[in-house]
């Protein structure tokens, strides 16, 4: 018995300038899975979510979401995104409420809030803890904070899909927690998930299978990979201690 | 108040007041979204429309609100397809709509630039009854856009991808913010000026930033500001005869001064309450123990 799909990609290539990015991927993700996207830095797998929900333009193959061809797929609202971005702040201050509310607007008519939309953002930032933050500026928030606001603006229409990049780039131990909670709750409650990591980390008892991308190309489909080494080793979180939990990620190009 | 009993003034005063609401109302998406030059590139392309006014006889505020409108969609459409050299086609169009401001306004019959300078920096006695009409059509489409849509705005402005991937209309939402900047440019042209139009539009948010934490409350103090300093700056003008443009916007960088200058102790006080509220001591130091051994005795 298997799940409809929920995400299904065929063949699909992609260019980024004129150097191929995707070189005919094929994946599935079914209704109720968590899949993990990994590979290394320049492997396209951010380019792969990318194209998913349409941001990057796709040159051959078929993407199809909720069984419907992307380019006809109008029902955004069943699709939580999550971009790889460290901060949520813009050119004017917005509180948490503020910017997690823009996740609500394809659950309403022209905009307009009715109280189970307010209520929708409120049950939105108490999953990702940030409730007691609601009408902080988002400038006033640490790097993990800013991730959990994204979360939650992606969870405030109670998406069926949620689609993450690189969740945890960046974020403290203590964030980290609350996102795997928070997508545990989520898991339970039937999301699907698509996410991008570098590594498995706190998530990894959640995943149910991973893709591992290279050069644009499907490496591996299947369980995910056992960590080895000194990977392996209990209580190895890939936590970098030498980042102050309120700075924002550092930026290495080795990572991200 | 004698200056309410001439009818040049009540007109310059409403159509203050009207250019105190929209050119902050409309700013603020365009600080939001990092493009607060954008007013200045559609006032120099207003110009042209100023000058073909005078060519054909027809209203300049009206020709103005066409011909910027058109730059602005002209704007976002480089914006969508000239991505690398995005900045020298804007600069052409900036410039070009410039030149074209003063060689129709020198072609027009009896022209000559002196009648653009009231267009350029703003002037009181100049407007005439059917630019109040003009003015208040236009603001009214500039009020109910940035009003009615503001959540869809704030949305785009915020983070374009995400809205995307929400479903907004993004591009349509995009245009709608231009045309709405060129619109506002159109507005406030008779008061301010073309060339100083751009300062009411982003100086009045970046003071209010000073205060406020919230989208909300920065749009609704921007707007305050907005319209203190452009009824201030009218009736300054009148008193003191010097060109209302210039007093504006000099009294709004001055209350961004003001603002800066009164938000740091404002912060102060703000994050102590936040501390008293916050459960349980914040330890004023660390307080790790020391490792030393308590007898004192350190080996070599």
């Amino acid at each position: 018995m298997t799940a409809e799909p929920v995400i299904t990609l065929r063949g699909v290539r992609a260019e980024l300038g004129s150097r191929p990015v995707l070189r005919g991927i094929d994946l599935t993700v079914r209704r109720g899975e968590v899949v993990a996207l990994l590979g290394a830095n320049g492997s396209g797998k951010s380019t792969a979510v990318r194209s998913v929900i349409g941001q990057v333009p796709v040159t051959a193959g078929e993407i199809e979401l909720f069984g419907t061809p992307q380019r006809r797929f109008r029902d955004w609202a069943r699709v939580g995104y999550v971009p790889q971005r460290t901060t949520a702040a813009g050119g004017v201050p917005a509180t948490v409420t503020e910017i997690v509310s823009a996740g609500r607007l394809a659950r309403t008519r022209f905009g307009l809030f009715r109280k189970a939309d307010r209520e929708a953002v409120r049950r939105a930032l108490e999953l990702v803890g940030m409730a007691d933050r609601a009408d902080d500026s988002a400038d006033a928030l640490s790097g993990g904070q800013h991730q959990r606001v994204l979360i939650a603006r992606a969870l405030a229409a109670e998406p069926d899909l949620l689609i993450m990049d690189e969740p945890m780039a960046g974020v403290d131990l203590a964030s980290q927690e609350v996102l795997a909670d928070t997508l545990r709750t989520q898991v339970e409650r039937g999301t699907t998930v698509l996410l991008v990591l570098h590594e498995l980390g706190p998530l990894e008892p959640l995943i149910d299978r991973a893709v591992v991308l290279r050069d644009g190309c499907v490496l591996h489909d299947g369980p995910p990979p056992k960590a080895v080494g000194q990977h392996a080793l209990p209580g190895h979180d890939h936590v970098h201690p030498h980042a102050p939990a309120d700075a924002g990620p550092i930026r290495t190009g080795l990572l991200s | 108040m004698e200056l309410l009993d001439y009818a040049f003034m009540q007109r310059a005063l409403l159509a203050a007041v009207l250019v105190g609401v929209t050119a902050p109302a409309i700013g603020v998406y365009l600080v939001q979204r990092r493009q607060a030059l954008m007013g200045d590139g559609i006032g120099h392309v207003a110009m042209t429309g100023v000058g073909l006014g005078f060519l054909l006889s027809w209203s300049p505020v009206w020709m103005a609100a066409l011909i910027s409108v058109l730059g602005a969609v002209l704007m976002e459409l480089v914006r969508w397809y000239a991505r690398t050299r995005g900045d020298i086609a804007l600069a052409m169009l900036f410039y070009g709509g410039m030149a074209g401001g003063v060689m129709f306004t020198s072609l027009a019959p009896g022209g000559s630039t002196s009648n653009l300078s009231t267009y350029l920096f703003g002037s009181l006695t100049t407007v005439s009854p059917s630019d109040v009409t003009a003015i208040c059509v236009l603001a009214a489409f500039v009020v109910l856009v940035t009003v009615g849509l503001r959540r869809q705005l704030f949305a785009v402005s915020q983070d374009e991808e995400f809205a995307r991937v929400t479903g907004l209309p993004v591009r349509f939402l995009n245009l709608l913010t231009a045309v709405t900047a060129a619109v506002t440019v159109s507005v406030a042209m008779r008061v301010v000026g073309l060339l100083l139009v751009s300062a009411l539009m982003v100086v009045p948010v970046a003071a209010a930033q000073q205060l406020t934490r919230s989208f909300a409350a920065t749009f609704a103090v921007a707007v305050a500001i907005g319209v203190s300093v452009a009824v201030g700056g009218t009736v300054t003008s009148y008193y003191q005869d010097v060109p209302p443009g210039a007093t504006i916007v000099l009294l709004t960088i001055g209350a961004f001064l003001l603002l800066t200058a009164l938000a740091a102790p404002l912060a102060r006080r703000r994050a102590r309450a936040a501390a008293a509220a916050r459960p349980g001591p914040d330890p004023a130091e660390c307080s790790i123990p020391a490792s030393r051994p308590a007898d004192g005795k350190v080996g070599v």
